[in-house]
C-alpha cells in the first residue's frame, strides 16, 4: 500500500517520505499478515479476474458453440462440468460468465461510487440548500430494495449491458454520496482548508486539491465492499429474465437456463452458483481487509449509521461502532 | 415527544411522495409503445388508428403526464390501483391475493434471523475467538456471500430429487390449510432468514462485546450475579438497539431478495408477480408494485427509528 494511502486517513497529511520507504512488497506482506484471510481473498480474486481477462485461452470450448449430440450431458472427461439443453459446455460458459459478470460488477461499482462521492464532495463542502436537496434525493433512492430499484430502470432502458450497468450503479450512489458526504464536511472545518479559503481559492479549486484527496481511501473501501453486492445483483437480474440479455453467458443467466427443463440437472444450477458464491467470498473478504486497513471508522457499524435509510435518529443514537481492534481480531 | 412523531412520519410520507415520483418518470421514459408491448408487433399493425386511440385512453395512457400522475395519486387514495394490461383483475385484487402469502415469508424470515442470529452472536461474544466463535463467524461470512436465490434453487433441487418435491402451482392462504400454507413459505423464509441472521449475528457478537466492556457489566460481575444474567440481564438489553436498526436495514435486502427467491421455490408471491409484470412491462403493474415495496421499506425503517425513543429511555426528542 503506497504511503499516501496511509497519510489520507490521517486529519492532518503526515510527512510522507517516512512511511513512502517502505517496498509496495513489504506493504503487502504486512497486510497478509495482518490480515490473512482477507490476502487470500485477494489472491482468489485475482485469479478470477484473470481467468474473466484470459477466457478466450483458459475455457476449452466455445461458450456459444452447440453440440446437439451431447444435449444435457452429466459431467465427464470431456466436458468437466457437463453441458446444457443444447449441449453448450457448462465449464466454458462459466468462465466466459465470469467476464461479464465482473465487468458489469466493476463499471457499476466504478460508475456508481464515483458519481456519488463527486456528489458526496459537492454535498458535504458546499452545504446549505443544494446538500439539503441532495440528501432528500439520497434518501428517496435509499428506500427502494435494490434488486426493485435495478429491476425497474433496467426495464425503462432497455435490457443491454450498458443498461444493466447504469442500473446497478444508480443504486450505488447513495452509498458513496452518505459516506464522502461525512468525511467533506469534517474535511470543511480543518485549518488548511480555511487557509486556502482566506487566500481566496475557489470552492471548485479547494475541493479538488484538498477535500478530494482526503475522500481517496473511503472511496476505495466504498468500491472494494460493493463489488459482492453487485455481483449478486447482477447475477439476480440475469435470472429473473431482466439481466443482460442471452445467449451472452452470464451465471445468473445460465441459473436462469438452469430451470428451464422439466428435470433441472444439477450441474446447470451447482457450477455458475459456486462460481458466483467464490467471487463474492473473495471480493468481501478483501473488501473487509482494505476497510479495516484504510479506514477503521468505516467499519460495519458505522458504515450503516451512515447510510442507514431515513436515518432521523441515528444522531440522537449513541454510536456504537464496533472499534478497531475488534475488527483486527474479526475476519 | 408526539411533536416528534408528527415530524418523522411527515417526512416518510415526502419521502414516499419522492419515490413515487422517481417510479412515475422512469416508468414513463419506457422507450417503446405501451400498445407493441401488449398486443405485439403484427397485433399492433393489424390495429385501426380509432381502436388504438381507444385504447390508450380506456388505458389512462392518452393524458397528460402530469394529470396521469395525479390520477395515479388519486387511485392509490382510493385503493384501486389501476388494472392489469393483460388480465382483467386489478392491482388491488392482485396484491390481496398474492400479498399475503409474501408478506408471511417476510415475517418468517425476520423470526427465522432473530432465533438464528442473536444466539449465534451472544455465543460468539460470550467466547470471542474460542472455536465456537471462530465457526459461527466463518458460517456468517458464507452465508452472507450465498446468494439466497440459488441456495434457494439448491434446495428445491435436493427435495426434488429426494422426496419429489414440485413448486406450488397455486396459493393456499393460511387460512385455508395452515399445513399446507407452511409448507410453501417455509423454504424461503429460511434461506432469507439465514442470510439476514448471518448480519444479525455480526452485529449482536459485536454489540455485545462492546457492552461487556462496560463498568456496570464489570459492577454486576463483581456482586456475584451469575454469569448467565450478566450476559441476558445486563448486557444483553443495551447492545440490542444496533441489531434492530441493522434489523430495519436488511428489510432491503429481504425485500429485493425476496423477489429472487420466490422465483427460485416456485412460490406464486408477489415477488414473483413483479417480475412477470417486468418482463411483459406492464407499467401499471410495476409502478403499483414497486411503490409498495418501497413504501413498506420505509415504514418500517420509520417503526425502527421510533421504537428507538421507546426503547433506549436516555433518548429524549425535543
Amino acid at each position: 500500500m503506497p504511503g499516501w494511502i496511509r497519510a489520507s486517513t490521517m486529519p492532518e497529511p503526515a510527512p510522507v517520505s517516512a512511511t513512502a520507504e517502505r517496498s509496495v512488497v513489504r506493504e503487502l506482506i504486512a497486510f497478509a499478515s495482518r490480515t490473512p484471510l482477507s490476502a487470500v481473498g485477494a489472491i482468489v480474486g485475482l485469479l478470477i479476474v484473470a481467468i474473466a481477462l484470459g477466457a478466450n485461452w483458459v475455457a476449452p470450448l466455445d461458450p456459444l458453440k452447440t453440440n446437439f449430440r451431447r444435449m444435457n450431458h452429466e459431467p465427464d472427461a470431456q466436458s468437466l462440468f457437463g453441458t446444457d439443453q443444447v449441449g453448450r459446455d457448462t465449464l466454458s460458459r462459466v468462465i466466459h460468465g465470469a467476464r461479464t459478470s465482473l465487468f458489469v460488477a466493476f463499471a457499476a461499482v466504478l460508475l456508481g461510487t464515483t458519481v456519488g462521492s463527486l456528489w458526496g464532495v459537492a454535498c458535504g463542502y458546499l452545504g446549505g440548500r443544494f446538500d439539503l436537496a441532495s440528501q432528500r434525493i439520497m434518501e428517496i433512492l435509499q428506500s427502494f430494495p435494490d434488486l426493485i430499484l435495478a429491476m425497474a430502470i433496467s426495464m425503462a432502458i432497455g435490457t443491454g449491458l450498458p443498461a444493466v450497468i447504469v442500473a446497478i450503479a444508480i443504486t450505488r450512489i447513495p452509498f458513496g454520496g452518505r459516506v464522502i458526504r461525512s468525511v467533506a464536511i469534517t474535511v470543511r472545518e480543518m485549518a488548511y482548508v480555511e487557509a486556502g479559503r482566506a487566500s481566496g481559492a475557489s470552492a471548485f479549486r479547494i475541493m479538488r486539491l484538498h477535500v478530494l484527496p482526503q475522500c481517496v481511501a473511503p472511496y476505495l473501501v466504498l468500491a472494494s465492499t460493493h463489488l459482492g453486492v453487485a455481483i449478486v445483483i447482477e447475477a439476480a437480474l440475469g435470472f429473473l429474465g431482466v439481466g443482460v440479455p442471452p445467449p451472452t453467458p452470464t451465471w445468473g443467466n445460465m441459473l436462469a437456463d438452469s430451470i428451464t427443463g422439466l428435470v433441472p440437472r444439477w450441474w446447470l444450477v451447482l457450477f455458475p452458483g459456486l462460481a458466483i458464491t467464490i467471487t463474492v467470498l473473495a471480493f468481501n473478504l478483501l473488501g473487509d481487509g482494505i476497510r479495516d486497513t484504510l479506514d477503521p471508522r468505516l467499519s460495519p457499524g458505522f458504515l450503516r449509521l451512515v447510510t442507514g435509510s431515513g436515518r432521523g435518529a441515528a444522531t440522537a443514537t449513541p454510536t456504537r461502532a464496533p472499534s478497531l481492534q475488534e475488527n483486527r481480531t474479526g475476519a | 415527544m408526539r411533536k416528534y412523531l408528527a415530524r418523522r412520519a411527515l417526512f416518510a410520507l415526502g419521502t414516499l411522495i419522492g419515490v413515487s415520483l422517481i417510479i412515475f418518470v422512469v416508468l414513463r421514459i419506457l422507450p417503446g409503445d405501451p400498445l407493441v408491448a401488449i398486443l405485439g408487433v403484427e397485433g399492433h399493425a393489424r390495429m385501426t388508428k380509432e381502436d388504438r386511440v381507444r385504447i390508450m385512453h380506456d388505458l389512462g395512457l392518452s393524458d397528460p403526464l402530469p394529470v396521469q400522475y395525479v390520477h395515479w395519486l388519486r387511485d392509490i387514495a382510493t385503493g384501486k390501483l389501476g388494472k392489469s394490461f393483460f388480465r382483467g383483475d386489478t392491482v388491488a385484487d392482485l396484491i390481496l391475493h398474492r400479498g399475503p402469502i409474501s408478506a408471511e415469508i417476510g415475517i418468517l424470515a425476520l423470526i427465522v434471523s432473530w432465533l438464528v442470529g442473536l444466539p449465534v452472536g451472544i455465543v460468539s461474544a460470550v467466547k470471542p475467538n474460542s472455536s465456537l466463535d471462530n465457526i459461527a463467524r466463518s458460517l456468517a461470512i458464507l452465508f452472507i456471500a450465498i446468494p439466497g436465490f440459488w441456495l434457494g434453487m439448491l434446495i428445491v433441487l435436493a427435495l426434488l430429487f429426494w422426496f419429489g418435491y414440485k413448486s406450488p402451482l397455486i396459493i393456499v392462504h393460511v387460512w385455508q390449510s395452515p399445513w399446507q400454507n407452511l409448507q410453501i413459505v417455509i423454504g424461503p423464509a429460511i434461506v432469507l432468514g439465514l442470510a439476514q441472521g448471518a448480519y444479525i449475528a455480526r452485529m449482536a457478537r459485536s454489540c455485545l462485546l462492546e457492552v461487556i466492556r462496560e463498568d456496570y457489566v464489570r459492577t454486576a460481575r463483581a456482586k456475584g450475579v451469575v454469569e448467565r444474567r450478566v450476559v441476558l440481564g445486563h448486557a444483553l438489553p443495551n447492545a440490542l438497539l444496533p441489531v434492530i436498526t441493522i434489523s430495519g436495514v436488511l428489510l432491503g435486502f429481504v425485500l429485493g431478495g425476496s423477489v429472487a427467491v420466490e422465483q427460485a421455490f416456485g412460490v406464486p408471491g408477489l415477488g414473483r408477480a413483479l417480475v412477470t409484470a417486468v418482463i411483459e412491462r406492464d407499467i401499471i403493474v410495476v409502478q403499483n408494485l414497486v411503490l409498495l415495496y418501497a413504501a413498506i421499506f420505509v415504514v418500517v425503517n420509520l417503526l425502527v427509528d421510533l421504537s428507538y425513543a421507546w426503547l433506549d429511555p436516555r433518548i429524549h426528542y425535543a
